[in-house]
């Protein structure tokens, strides 16, 4: 199951700073561990989460192994029109989850 | 010089097993620090919740030969499972002994929904644990002992103040008269089970109050019960007794 919470504000000021929260379930596998019986374990990681605001790129973060499992990921930015802000997380083995929200700047 | 010896060679020996006076009990969450606290306080920084909503959607999706949803007999979990998993472990007359939450959901599993029982500790049973569970946040553990559960209590706290496993240590020996002090380089709670199915970061993942009592036992190099054993479930049921009128939190995120 691709599970995603974003969370950031319905409305803001023209100008206002905003902070955007995103929280991804994934367990994020290193690659570097191993099973009881040596068999090494295949790295299974998101390896990049971007996010557009009326699709401009306003974030990105490239992901690497030692990250958390379910990466929770808070940045900010400025309210400056109304519209929607989308996320999309990618990762290893096809790992694909998108999320959007909209913005009302008064 | 003999009385001195003989002090010295019982006084260890000696369980000073006295509970916690109610108005001293604390909550795990007041022994972790600011970041994690602010973690489980908000609800889209808590990954915890990403079971909760996993759980929403089990709980409408119908499921086994019975072709039931959760929903279908017990309609929203808001107002139906309000103040349930304060109550649990609870005596179940048909078995005749007490049983915890996703044994519960298990049994519902195999009676209405006709459907397979889940894995303890499977993504899925976590889920539908942590989404009932979410519904009493806030409400007061209720565990109330009668004649029926009595015998299933008096076991469990025998086993949480029973010296085992090779260091030799009973539950009660740090929980009850060491907490507050350190473990290494963590505090000692006062393990009350006000959180669960917990997010621990140690884990990465959500697990049961079962694991986190394994983890206990391996950790005084003691044989842990298998997953759902009756000796579990007593130490469930004591652990909520202990933690009677402290309100549920879940879900919880511990380090």
């Amino acid at each position: 199951m691709v599970r995603v919470v974003v969370n950031l504000p319905a409305a803001a000021k023209r100008g206002e700073i905003i902070e955007i929260k995103t929280l991804a379930a994934h367990p994020m596998e290193t690659g570097f561990r191993s099973t009881q019986l040596g068999e090494p374990i295949p790295r299974d990681i998101i390896s990049l989460f971007v996010c557009t605001y009326n699709g401009e790129e306003i974030f990105r973060a490239e992901l690497h192994p030692a990250i958390a499992a379910n990466p929770l990921i808070a940045f900010t930015t400025v309210a400056s029109e109304s519209g929607r802000i989308e996320f999309k997380w990618t990762g290893d083995n096809g790992y694909v989850a998108t999320q959007s929200a909209a913005i009302t700047v008064v | 010089m003999r009385v001195v010896f003989l002090a010295l060679v019982f006084f260890p020996t000696v369980l000073f097993a006295a509970e916690i006076p109610l108005a001293q009990r604390r909550s795990g969450y007041e022994f972790m620090g600011r970041e994690t606290r602010a973690m489980q306080d908000d609800d889209t920084t808590n990954p915890g919740m990403l079971w909760v909503l996993d759980g929403e959607a089990l709980w409408n999706r119908k499921d086994g030969a019975g072709g039931l949803a959760c929903a279908g007999c017990h309609g929203d979990a808001r107002t139906s499972m309000k103040g349930v998993a304060a109550r649990y472990p609870a005596f179940n007359s048909k078995l005749g002994r007490p049983i915890n939450l996703n044994q519960r959901i298990n049994a519902c599993r195999s009676e209405r929904q006709k459907a397979a029982p889940l894995a303890y500790e499977s993504r899925d049973l976590l889920a539908i644990t942590a989404y009932v569970t979410r519904q009493s946040r806030g409400v007061p553990i209720e565990i109330a002992i009668d004649e029926r559960t009595k015998p299933f209590f008096d076991a469990g706290r025998d086993t949480f103040n029973r010296r085992q496993g090779q260091l030799n240590l009973a539950c009660t020996q740090c929980h009850d008269d060491n907490w507050g002090k350190k473990l290494a380089g963590s505090t000692i709670s006062q393990a009350h089970p006000t959180g669960y199915p917990i997010y621990r970061l140690e884990w990465q993942g959500l697990g049961s109050l079962q694991r986190r009592l394994r983890n206990c036992f391996i950790g005084v190099r003691a044989e842990p019960y298998p997953y759902g054993a009756q000796e579990f479930v007593n130490l469930e049921l004591y652990l909520m007794w202990r933690a009677r009128g402290m309100v549920l939190e879940t879900p919880a995120v511990r380090p």
